[in-house]
């Protein structure tokens, strides 16, 4: 596949609008966030090695967010995708499946599994490929629980429980690992990532690398960071998953998106989550 | 209730239908109907009242609004371009430690946030904030 | 119907007697305000908490009336005055007509 060059054709239209904005002057850094009064989150740091070069500083889309906003991920009784977290530790707690079991039963509390959000999707020996959180979940409730009827991918009793998982994981420093038996669906998600798609001929680095800060209408593009996710979108009144997310910005650039738990978004993930590396776990954050 | 785009776009065009004042929706108050239920046409004053709103909401789904009025009985709060113009109304009781009214509302674009409180002795007061609602990017 | 209508609130363990206290509430609910048309066209019927009451020991705190333009998950906030130890009542009341109630003790020194 080849990249394109960034400015042809009707991205070029899209980019002179893009330029228009505000610019990162108008991204307030330097704000801190500490979730209760104790949960210190990394809203800027160094890029990780592989994107020297491409990023002085990556940011948290808490950065692109306004006060308000800002302010309703600080507190979890503010978090309105708290709400999904206590639907999921319900679940975690609730036997499913004809092995008769629970999450609990293996994991015993969700606090085990805290190490979990920082570190996925990452390679899984058994089944020789990258899974997500979602996956995983999948695998236990197929493999080892017995349920006829496992989560949609992108159902809301999964966001729930990935919510639940990355919630215990919140302060965490993001760490996937891109190297090793990753690296194929490493490449894969980069070549994604630089792709463009659809009528407006826009890739993922447009938007997210080229023009984080710059105003798209009357909002400002973040980094496209996932380490937020599932995030409270204030526009759905819930929680949303990554692909989810991957998926609404294919089809903004009026191109055919793909499903939900695709090999392409789990590439797509990969990539995007090992750009974030060193950055914190903050799901459920809040967005606009 | 997470909404499809399509779903989105329709809420839309039922929040501009409700502007051109088609019938269906002919029941819901407008700003003056809404305030002559509460005031009775009252005079009202604009001291002693507080209304804290963002000048800016990153989406009109879910914004943050503070009304503090010292002493009053209730306190209203509307969005004067919403399809239905009042939002809620807090009355107070006597267990009441302050006539502090916050909550999250839902403005359909940018538009003027109204409170008015109602005092004991029968008169009212009002403050008025302007918000403008941020038209996002992307949906997702 | 609603579905997973959880309430949650928050109000401090103690405090001293006379003392103003910050109440907070949320619960989750669609708050579907009956503007919204189904992906079928037609007008997705109204389904919201209507109401929702807060009592210490039997003393009105706050009685709030609700419209469909209060958001997603209603959250509100308030302050109560504590005289004794005592317990709030909190009530949300659905169009449905189902009512969902929560409590939280608070110890008076």
């Amino acid at each position: 596949m080849t990249r394109k060059a960034l400015l042809g054709g009707t991205s070029a239209a899209i980019l002179a609008v893009l330029a228009a904005g505000v610019g990162l002057a108008d991204i307030r850094t330097g704000g801190e966030l500490v979730i209760n009064g104790e949960i210190a989150i990394v809203t800027e740091t160094e890029p990780p090695e592989h994107l020297a070069g491409v990023f002085d500083t990556i940011y948290s889309g808490w950065v692109f967010r306004t006060d308000e906003t800002r302010a309703m991920q600080a507190d979890d009784f503010d978090n309105p995708g708290m709400l999904y977290v206590e639907q999921g530790i319900e679940a975690f707690n609730t036997a499913m499946g004809t092995e008769g079991n629970s999450c609990a039963s293996c994991h015993e509390n969700p606090e085990s599994l805290a190490g979990v959000r920082a570190t996925y999707p990452q390679w899984d020996e058994e089944h020789g490929e990258v899974q997500t959180v979602e996956m995983q979940i999948l695998e236990c409730q197929t493999e080892r629980m017995g349920v006829a009827e496992p989560y949609g991918y992108d159902s809301q009793e999964m966001r729930n429980m990935v919510a639940l998982i990355a919630s215990v994981g919140r302060g965490q420093t993001v760490n996937v690992a891109m190297d090793g038996p990753a690296s194929e669906a490493w490449e894969l998600g980069r070549e994604i990532y630089y792709t463009q798609y659809g009528q407006m001929e826009l890739s993922c680095a447009q938007c997210h690398e080229n023009n984080y800060g710059n105003l798209i209408r009357a909002d400002h593009l973040s980094q496209g960071q996932v380490n937020g996710f599932p995030t409270y979108r204030l526009k759905n009144a819930n929680i949303v998953s990554i692909h989810n997310r991957f998926r609404g910005c294919i089809r903004d650039t009026r191109g055919e998106p793909y499903a939900v738990g695709s090999p392409e978004f789990v590439a797509l993930e990969l990539y995007v989550a090992s750009r974030g590396n060193g950055l914190t776990v903050e799901g459920p954050a809040v967005r606009n | 209730m997470t909404q499809t785009r399509r779903q989105f776009v329709g809420s839309g065009l039922a929040v501009l239908a409700a502007f051109a004042g088609l019938p269906h929706l002919a029941n819901a108050a407008t700003l003056d109907e809404a305030i002559q239920a509460f005031t009775a046409g009252a005079d009202m004053g604009s001291d002693g009242i507080t209304l804290i709103a963002p000048e800016i909401a990153e989406n009109g789904n879910t914004v943050p609004i503070e009304v503090t009025a010292p002493g009053a009985a209730a306190i209203m709060i509307l969005a004067a371009g919403n399809p239905q113009a009042d939002v809620c109304t807090f009355n107070y009781g006597p267990a009441a430690g302050s006539q502090l009214a916050s909550t999250r509302i839902r403005l359909a674009g940018e538009q003027e946030v109204v409170a008015i409180a109602r005092m004991p002795d029968g008169s009212f007061k009002q403050a008025r904030q302007n918000v403008r609602v941020t038209i996002g990017g992307c949906g997702g | 119907m609603a579905e997973n209508v959880t309430p949650r609130v928050r109000v401090p363990r103690d405090a001293t007697a006379g003392e103003s206290v910050s109440v907070r509430t949320l619960i989750s609910h669609p708050m579907e305000s009956g503007q919204r048309r189904g992906s079928d066209g037609n007008v997705i019927p109204r389904s919201i908490i209507n109401r929702f009451t807060c009592e210490f020991n039997g003393a009105l705190v706050v009685d709030v009336e609700i419209h469909p333009g209060v958001s997603t998950n209603p959250y509100f906030q308030f302050d109560a005055v504590v005289n004794e130890t005592g317990t709030f009542q909190f009530t949300w009341y659905d169009d449905d007509g189902s009512v969902y109630t929560d409590t939280a003790d608070i110890t008076v020194a």
